[in-house]
């Protein structure tokens, strides 16, 4: 008695789909990719105690009231003058050694200004080339 | 003399396709975050120098919309415990000292809301911040 070697089945996984597989899950990652959509106007925050001396001819100063009104240096201006007052500014004080403009503007708002109405001075005054820009607390009331 | 040319095999190898259409998959299910957004609608204010952020990573976010309701990392702070705040953001940077803070805040907002976050922010040293805004288009 001799047991017959059995026939080996042929065993396979089939292969010719995986292709249309990869590909409808690469299409649904395609779909659902969102790339860095994180846009914004990057700030610096001036550190807690660090107070430097500057001449007082490099800061222009502004200030939005309330109502979103601008003041520049002691005079009410309107958005469309800002700028170029500013980017005026900013080519008369020069650059420093470093090549980044020497003026430095200074943004103070009242508590009640409108968030948006600040950012869009704000945009203003970095459109205007101006690189150094501080952020001063508004007086407490 | 006019015998016929062995015409060439023409086919383009497709042996190695699934390779490489999983790798095209690896790469976008790594690079894919699928979008969270967070429960606080806000509208952003628009600028013309709002820039990309290239470091993700390093991005933490706080949310607040006109009413004052603020938000950090799913969590509702209410106004009276906004000094908690400066607490959470040490924590952040100790774990990444190159930590960019991304305010989401809505236009309406008032800035005394924005100036007390900002406080706090210097309070914890987290001094490197910035105003989430959409892009404005210069038709405007």
């Amino acid at each position: 008695m001799f047991v017959d070697q059995k026939k080996k089945r042929d065993v396979e996984i089939p292969t010719a789909s995986t292709a249309d597989i990869a590909f409808l899950l690469l299409i649904f990652f395609l779909v659902t990719t969102t790339m860095s959509t994180d846009k914004g106007i990057p700030m610096i925050l001036p550190e807690r105690g660090g107070e430097a001396k500057i001449n007082p001819k490099n800061i222009a100063q502004l200030l939005i009231n309330e109502s979103g009104l601008v003041l520049f240096d002691g005079r009410q201006v309107e958005d469309m003058e800002l700028k170029d007052l500013l980017v005026e500014r900013v080519q008369e004080r020069g650059v420093d050694t470093e090549g980044s403009p020497r003026l430095i503007i200074s943004i103070k708002s009242d508590r009640a200004t409108e968030y948006d109405r600040y950012i869009t001075v704000l945009d203003i005054v970095k459109e205007s080339g101006a690189t150094k820009i501080s952020i001063a607390e508004p007086d407490k009331d | 003399m006019f015998q016929k040319k062995q015409k060439p095999k023409q086919e383009i190898p497709t042996s190695s396709l699934p390779d490489v259409i999983f790798l095209l998959l690896f790469f976008f299910m790594v690079t894919t975050v699928i979008k969270r957004d967070s429960g606080i609608p806000i509208i952003t204010p628009a600028a013309y120098s709002t820039k990309k952020i290239e470091a993700r990573r390093h991005l933490a976010y706080i949310w607040a919309d006109d009413k004052g309701k603020i938000s950090v990392d799913d969590a509702v702070i209410p106004l009276g415990k906004l000094s908690t705040l400066s607490n959470v953001f040490r924590d952040k940077l100790s774990n990444n000292n190159r930590l960019i803070v991304s305010m989401k805040v809505d236009k309406r907002a008032n800035m005394g809301l924005i100036t007390d976050l900002q406080e706090q922010l210097r309070d914890a040293n987290a001094i490197r911040i910035n105003y989430a805004t959409r892009t404005k288009s210069s038709k405007q």
